[in-house]
C-alpha cells in the first residue's frame, strides 16, 4: 500500500465521517446541571420543538461556567440560577436582558439520624449547628448557583467559613450529583436544589433535613447573548425560545414537569 | 453491589432505543479519530524510526511521553482553541461532533506514532542494511518498512481506538455532552453516575465494553485472515 495516498484516502474518509448529519435550526443554550440531571430538559426540549421546529443543544455546567461559556461566545442563550452573577453579565455587555422563567428551593439534605440536630426550618441555624458539631458537610466549590447560596448563607449565618473550615467542609468542585454521591458516601449535609434531589436514586441514608425557609428561594433566569458582542449568536431563534419559555404554553410546561407526583419548578415568569 | 449488578442486567435487556443513537456517535467519533489518528501517525512515526537527524533523540523522548497526554487537557486546549473567542472560533466547531474527533485526534495521534517508531525500528533493525543495499531513499524505505510490519501496526490501530473510545475527559469539555447531539458512551455514563443511577451507569458501561471487545474481536479475525492470504 502507498503509504501516502492511503493516508490521504483516510483523511478525506475521516472528514466525511465528521459531517454535521443535517441542517436545521437549533441554538445552544448554556444552562445549569440542575436543569439536565433533573430531568427538565428532557420534558421541556420536545415540547418546544413541537412548537417552532427549533432544536435546543444544551451544555450543562454549573452556573460560573455556564455564564464564562457565553462570555466567550460558545452559546446563544444561558439559562441558569444566579441573580447577581446573571445581571453582571448584562451589565458587562454580553447579555441583552434578563427574564426571570421559574423558581424552586434549596434544602438541606443530610444523615437520617441528623447527628448535628440541624433539622428544621431555619437555615443559617442549621449551618451553625452543622459547623458547631463539625460535621461533615460536602460543598459543590464550583462556582455554580447552589455554591454561591451556601456561601451567601454561611455569610448571613455570621460564619467566617475561611476561619472555621477544616476537615468536616468538603469542598469537592464538581456538580450537584457529584455532591450528592460524595454525601451519601460519606453521610454528610449537602445544599440542594429540590429538583436534582428528587430525581437524584442513589441517596443512601439522606434525606430531607431543612426546608421552607424563604432564605431557601431559587430564582432562575434566562438571558439572549448578546449579539453585538458576539454577532454569530442565532438571535431569531434564541430569543424565540426565551418567549416561549415565559409564554402560557411554556410556563405551563414547566409546571407540568413532575417526579413522583411532585412538582419541581415552579413557573413565575413575567406576565404579559 | 451485587443489587447493582443484577440491575443493570435487567436494565440492559430493556435498554432505550436512545442508547444505539449514543453508542453510534462513540463510535463515528473515535472511529474518525483513529483513522485520522492513522493516517498522520504511522507516516510520522516510520519516518521518525528511520531517518537520521539532529535531536532524533529528543523526539522519541517526547513522541513516547505524549502517549500519556491527560485527555482533560487536551480537551480543555482544543476548547480554548476552537472556542468563538479561539483562534479558529470562526468554523463554529465547539459542541458539534467534530469538535470531538479534532479533540480525540490530538489525543490518539502520538500513540500511533509512538508504537509504529518502535514496530518500525525494530524491523529496521533486521531488514534496513538490506534496504539501504538497494539504494532505496529513505521515504521509499519507510514505505518498505511499514508493509512489512502492517499487521503488527493493527495493534497501534487498536491502542488508539481504545483510547479514543474510552476517554471522558477530552469529549466532555469540546463535546459538551448534548443529549442526542454529543453524548458519547462515556459522558453518557458519567452523567449516569452524577445523576446516582448507578445501575444505569453500570448496563451503559457493559454495552461500552463489549463494543469494544466486538471491535477486537474482529480485528484479530481480520488480522489473521489478511495473514493467511496474503502473509
Amino acid at each position: 500500500m502507498d503509504v501516502l495516498r492511503g493516508s490521504f484516502l483516510t483523511l478525506a474518509a475521516a472528514a466525511l465521517l465528521a459531517l454535521p448529519a443535517a441542517a436545521q435550526t437549533s441554538i445552544t443554550v448554556a444552562s445549569t446541571t440542575s436543569t439536565e440531571q433533573s430531568g427538565l430538559f428532557g420534558h421541556l426540549l420536545p415540547a418546544f420543538k413541537v412548537a417552532t421546529g427549533i432544536e435546543v443543544k444544551v451544555v450543562a455546567l454549573g452556573t460560573g461556567q455556564a455564564l464564562d461559556v457565553a462570555r466567550r461566545g460558545d452559546a446563544d442563550v444561558v439559562f441558569v440560577h444566579d441573580q447577581a452573577a446573571e445581571e453582571k453579565f448584562v451589565a458587562d455587555g454580553y447579555g441583552v436582558k434578563r427574564t426571570p422563567v421559574m423558581y424552586n428551593d434549596f434544602v438541606i439534605v443530610g444523615p437520617a439520624d441528623d447527628p448535628a440536630k440541624a433539622a428544621g426550618k431555619d437555615t443559617l441555624e442549621a449551618l451553625r449547628k452543622i459547623a458547631a458539631a463539625k460535621a461533615p458537610f460536602v460543598s459543590r466549590g464550583d462556582k455554580s448557583g447552589t455554591h454561591a447560596a451556601e456561601l451567601r448563607y454561611w455569610q448571613q449565618a455570621g460564619l467566617d467559613l475561611a476561619a472555621i473550615r477544616s476537615d468536616w467542609y468538603r469542598e469537592i468542585g464538581q456538580g450537584m450529583g457529584p455532591a450528592l454521591n460524595a454525601s451519601s458516601a460519606a453521610n454528610a449535609y449537602v445544599l440542594t436544589d429540590r429538583a436534582t434531589w428528587l430525581a437524584f436514586r442513589n441517596r443512601g441514608q439522606l434525606r430531607i433535613l431543612v426546608e421552607g425557609d424563604v432564605r431557601l428561594f431559587n430564582q432562575y433566569g434566562v438571558i439572549l447573548v448578546d449579539p453585538k458582542r458576539h454577532p454569530h449568536v442565532k438571535t431569531e431563534a434564541g430569543q424565540r425560545f426565551i418567549d416561549w419559555l415565559v409564554s402560557p404554553a411554556g410556563q405551563k410546561t414547566i409546571a407540568d414537569y413532575k417526579i413522583g407526583g411532585e412538582q419541581l419548578f415552579f413557573p413565575n415568569g413575567p406576565k404579559g | 453491589m451485587l443489587e447493582t449488578f443484577a440491575e443493570a442486567a435487567r436494565l440492559l435487556l430493556v435498554l432505550d432505543p436512545a442508547v444505539a443513537g449514543i453508542a453510534t456517535m462513540s463510535l463515528r467519533v473515535s472511529v474518525a479519530a483513529s483513522a485520522i489518528g492513522c493516517a498522520i501517525g504511522i507516516p510520522v512515526g516510520a519516518l521518525v524510526a528511520i531517518a537520521r537527524f539532529p535531536g532524533r533523540a529528543v523526539v522519541v523522548v517526547v513522541l513516547n511521553a505524549l502517549m500519556g497526554l491527560p485527555a482533560v487537557v487536551v480537551g480543555l486546549v482544543v476548547y480554548l482553541a476552537l472556542s468563538r473567542s479561539g483562534p479558529l472560533g470562526h468554523l463554529g466547531l465547539l459542541f458539534t461532533p467534530g469538535a470531538m474527533i479534532v479533540a480525540q485526534t490530538v489525543l490518539v495521534t502520538p500513540l500511533v506514532a509512538a508504537l509504529t517508531r518502535q514496530i518500525v525500528e525494530d524491523a529496521d533493525g533486521e531488514l534496513g542494511e538490506q534496504l539501504r543495499a538497494m539504494g532505496l531513499s529513505t521515504l521509499q524505505r519507510a514505505r518498505t518498512l511499514v508493509f512489512d510490519v502492517r499487521f503488527s501496526l493493527a495493534v497501534a490501530v487498536l491502542a488508539a481506538f481504545g483510547r479514543a473510545i474510552a476517554e471522558v475527559g477530552a469529549v466532555l469539555v469540546v463535546g459538551g455532552n448534548i443529549a442526542g447531539h454529543t453524548r458519547t458512551m462515556t459522558t453518557a455514563i458519567s452523567l449516569e453516575t452524577q445523576k446516582g443511577d448507578l445501575p444505569l451507569a453500570l448496563a451503559l458501561g457493559f454495552v461500552l465494553l463489549a463494543i469494544v471487545i466486538v471491535v477486537n474481536a474482529a480485528a484479530a479475525a481480520l488480522r489473521s485472515h489478511a495473514a493467511r492470504r496474503y502473509g
